[in-house]
């Protein structure tokens, strides 16, 4: 399966393979990711000098960077790479790695999809009251974008009340993955 | 013709006003909808950036309930939503490994043929541009505008499959069917920062306010689109850009159903147009609203 180069292959990028299929070997630092993305302006490192990191073992500057986290999942560096590497899926392992870590760079994005992901859980769709308190209740910030909140309220565009979908089913779904996730460890 | 419809989170709360006038719109033009019974959440961006599995099972689960209406076709408005399900089809039609553990933790087979389709790849069918131009009441009054049409529903294209990756031209087409005036610009596809908004609001704000500025170098009368997280980014933010900017853009979001709707001769309120956060007034007072 992995027949890249012989000699050392870093820990980091072995991991990425094996969690996700990608292999940042193939990066030949074109930046044509980097160039693309609409985001390279806040990010500590481009995408290119992330794999570069990678692909080099140095973890520590990979998973304190906050280059993974402000990925917005646009998808233009995957498809714009000419080695077809799957850019984002890199962003999204990296991310689970750190989280797994319990060392996110960014732990407000976290804490948006650790709360999106119990809001899902609980009411099968997602109840968007319940999504902004438990992200309220992670982050701190009780009034950012309070103003705006009440207006959507007023506008009727904020559900009062939650539907129940399926919990069951959907609380099955997750045991199952984290029961599959854990056993591949 | 009838087709399943998974309406998504956002289209029941936020982006209301989509699912009213995609309906509506429907409706005119015969075709049938047919709620997907008991549909879960398709986990969106915080699944598929904690989970693989977790990413590839919501979206299935939901297959799996089409499969049991007997429906081989289903309708995703949502961009998100449908670039959730056409990526766990890829992955599990590459990766019979991985389709195995997606039965395993459903515990029940893969559903078999079920294609994912948007509802511009259905409206912008040769023989549907026909019924949209018959169904044109009254003449459109003239309306420059731009069509958006956000990341997720032309990348990565070997995954979606939808129109062209970098110039998508179906939603222009149907518009323009309908009389309105889409103009040629460059920021059809660019990002608005999705989900970035809620934690990283200076970040998204920027991204944001580069497309509005833009939209307006054309003189765009409204920014017609098809994604619903880009709707609440650019509806509900043109306040918070004054700040940034300085700025007072006040121009009007609508979804392409919306616009379609008004064409058809609809009432506003039905097509969920007094719910934006930014006055739609200036289209509706052409539309003699």
């Amino acid at each position: 399966m992995w027949s890249v180069s012989e000699g050392w292959v870093s820990g980091l990028a072995k991991e990425i393979y094996f969690r996700s299929g990608e292999n940042v070997y193939l990066c030949f630092q074109c930046q044509k990711c980097s160039s693309g993305c609409p985001v390279n302006f806040a990010m500590d490192y481009t995408p290119a000098q992330l794999l570069d990191a990678i692909r080099l073992g140095e973890e520590d500057l990979v998973l304190s960077s906050k280059t993974a986290w402000l990925c917005a999942c646009c998808e233009t560096c995957t498809t714009r790479c000419p080695q077809e590497l799957d850019l984002a899926k890199v962003m999204d392992t990296v991310k689970m790695i750190a989280m797994e870590r319990r060392i996110p760079a960014l732990p407000k994005v976290f804490a948006f999809y650790d709360s999106f992901l119990s809001d899902l859980k609980i009411f099968g769709r997602i109840y968007e009251l319940g999504l902004i308190m438990w992200l309220k209740l992670r982050t701190k910030e009780f009034t950012k974008d309070l103003g705006l909140g009440m207006e959507m309220m007023k506008k009727g565009n904020l559900k009062i009340l939650p539907h129940f979908v399926r919990p069951r089913e959907v609380q099955r779904i997750f045991s199952k993955v984290m029961e599959l996730e854990r056993g591949k460890k | 013709m009838k087709y399943a419809y998974y309406p998504g989170c956002s289209l029941q709360s936020t982006a209301m006003g989509y699912d009213l006038s995609l309906r509506e719109v429907c409706l005119k033009l015969g075709i049938e909808l047919v709620e997907v019974p008991g549909w879960i959440c398709c986990g969106s961006t915080a699944a598929h950036s904690t989970s693989h599995l977790l990413a590839l099972a919501l979206p299935i689960k939901n297959l799996q309930l089409v499969q049991k209406t007997g429906i081989k076709e289903m309708v995703v408005p949502c961009a998100a939503c449908f670039s959730r399900f056409k990526f766990a089809l890829d992955q599990c039609e590459k990766e019979p490994e991985l389709k195995k553990q997606v039965e395993h933790i459903l515990d029940e087979p893969f559903p078999q043929g079920i294609s994912v389709l948007h509802p511009l790849e259905i409206f912008s069918r040769p023989e549907m541009l026909g019924q949209i131009n018959q169904q044109i009441k009254n003449h459109t009054p003239e309306l420059k505008l731009v069509c958006y049409y956000g990341c997720l529903l032309t990348r990565p294209p070997k995954v979606t499959k939808f129109d062209q990756c970098e110039n998508p031209t179906s939603m222009d087409k149907i518009l323009s069917t309908a009389g309105f005036f889409p103009q040629d610009w460059s920021y059809k596809t660019d990002c608005c920062g999705a989900s970035l908004v809620f934690t990283e609001t200076e970040l998204s704000l920027k991204l944001i306010d580069k497309l509005i500025t833009q939209a307006k170098l054309l003189d765009a009368e409204a920014i017609a689109l098809a994604c619903t997280l880009c709707h609440t980014n650019l509806d509900t933010r043109q306040k918070d850009l004054k700040k940034i900017s300085g700025n007072d853009y006040h121009l009007p979001i609508l979804f392409f159903t919306q616009l379609l709707g008004l064409g058809f001769g609809i009432e506003p309120k039905k097509l969920g147009l007094k719910k934006h956060l930014t006055s739609t007034e200036p289209v509706l007072k052409k539309f003699n609203r």
